[in-house]
């Protein structure tokens, strides 16, 4: 939705986050045997409170990581000294809107950026490369129309 | 032992999302803003990501099995379905909306922006449904 705000191209600051992102990826395949795919591991979180809804069995670690996901702004705050910089837009319709298709896109499609962008790619999966360019271009033709259409 | 690589392993991720700038929408609605304000940085953080996963999952490999745990779980799917590309469909435009995917969803939470606040309820709720978690509510009684 409309938000604006050029940003400052940064690709070294990217490609460090990256590294740290796949890093983490290696580290949940070589101590847990899993792919660090977050709607999964989201998916764990719900199993937990809510059983009957199916979903991962192994939920421990997923809800240690996602505790971990939230520990990371803080975490950051005490090296950089402020909290990370975001811009979220305001249109709390709009917001819930896009949460749903997010929910609903990842658990029909088997994963989402981490999931397939990531892991995906790097087991050299087709699979993986098809979602990962459907979503791209589905995701690059809704900001086009939000922002140069309607 | 598995709670606390966990742990670990999301803070680590979490930091790789913010010093990105993957947890910002801004930058992630640039990069898929084409023909706008362009910021092309999250080509490499998915470059580099996969590249770093691609060569650190060789070396995991090389071990019969995980440190804490018994196998490597790896998903053998290798079909390129309907239901595959429609989901992805669905869960572009969703993050074309709003900016956010699963992870950065997390991060932003404890920053409290309202828009990421709904967010994460409305994810959870979708990725129940999309699960076919309404499927038993929507059984007749006594079936």
């Amino acid at each position: 939705m409309e938000l604006d705000t050029a940003t400052a191209y940064t690709p070294w600051a990217s490609l460090f986050g990256g590294i740290l992102i796949g890093l983490s990826s290696v580290m949940v395949m070589v101590l847990l045997g899993k792919i660090a795919g977050i709607s999964g591991i989201t998916k764990g979180l719900i199993a937990a409170v809510v059983p009957q809804a199916g979903g991962p069995k192994d939920q421990g670690w997923r809800i240690a990581f996602i505790c971990g996901l939230l520990g990371a702004p803080l975490v950051y705050a005490v090296f950089a000294g402020q909290l990370p910089q975001q811009t979220v837009s305001d249109n709390l319709l709009g917001m819930m809107v896009a949460g749903l298709l997010v929910g609903l896109g990842t658990a029909i499609g088997s994963g989402c950026t981490s999931g397939h962008g990531v892991s995906g790619l790097a087991r050299l999966s087709k699979r993986s490369l098809a979602a990962v360019l459907t979503f791209v271009a589905a995701a690059a033709l809704a900001v086009f129309v939000l922002r140069h259409v309607i | 032992m598995r709670l606390v690589a966990g742990f670990i392993s999301g803070l680590v991720f979490g930091l790789g999302l913010i010093i990105s700038g993957m947890s910002n929408p801004a930058k992630v609605l640039n990069f898929l803003d084409v023909f706008g304000t362009w910021d092309p940085s999250l080509a490499f953080v998915m470059g580099g990501a996969s590249l770093t996963a691609f060569l650190g999952y060789r070396w995991a490999w090389k071990r019969p099995a995980p440190i804490y745990g018994d196998k490597f779980d790896v998903p053998t799917n290798n079909k390129i379905d309907g239901k595959l590309l429609t989901g992805a469909a669905i869960f572009g435009l969703g993050w074309g909306i709003g900016g956010f995917c699963p992870g950065p969803a997390w991060t932003a939470q404890p920053m409290l922006a309202p828009g990421a606040l709904v967010f994460m309820p409305a994810m959870l709720i979708g990725l129940w449904l999309g699960q076919g978690g309404a499927k038993p509510l929507m059984q007749p009684k006594g079936a």
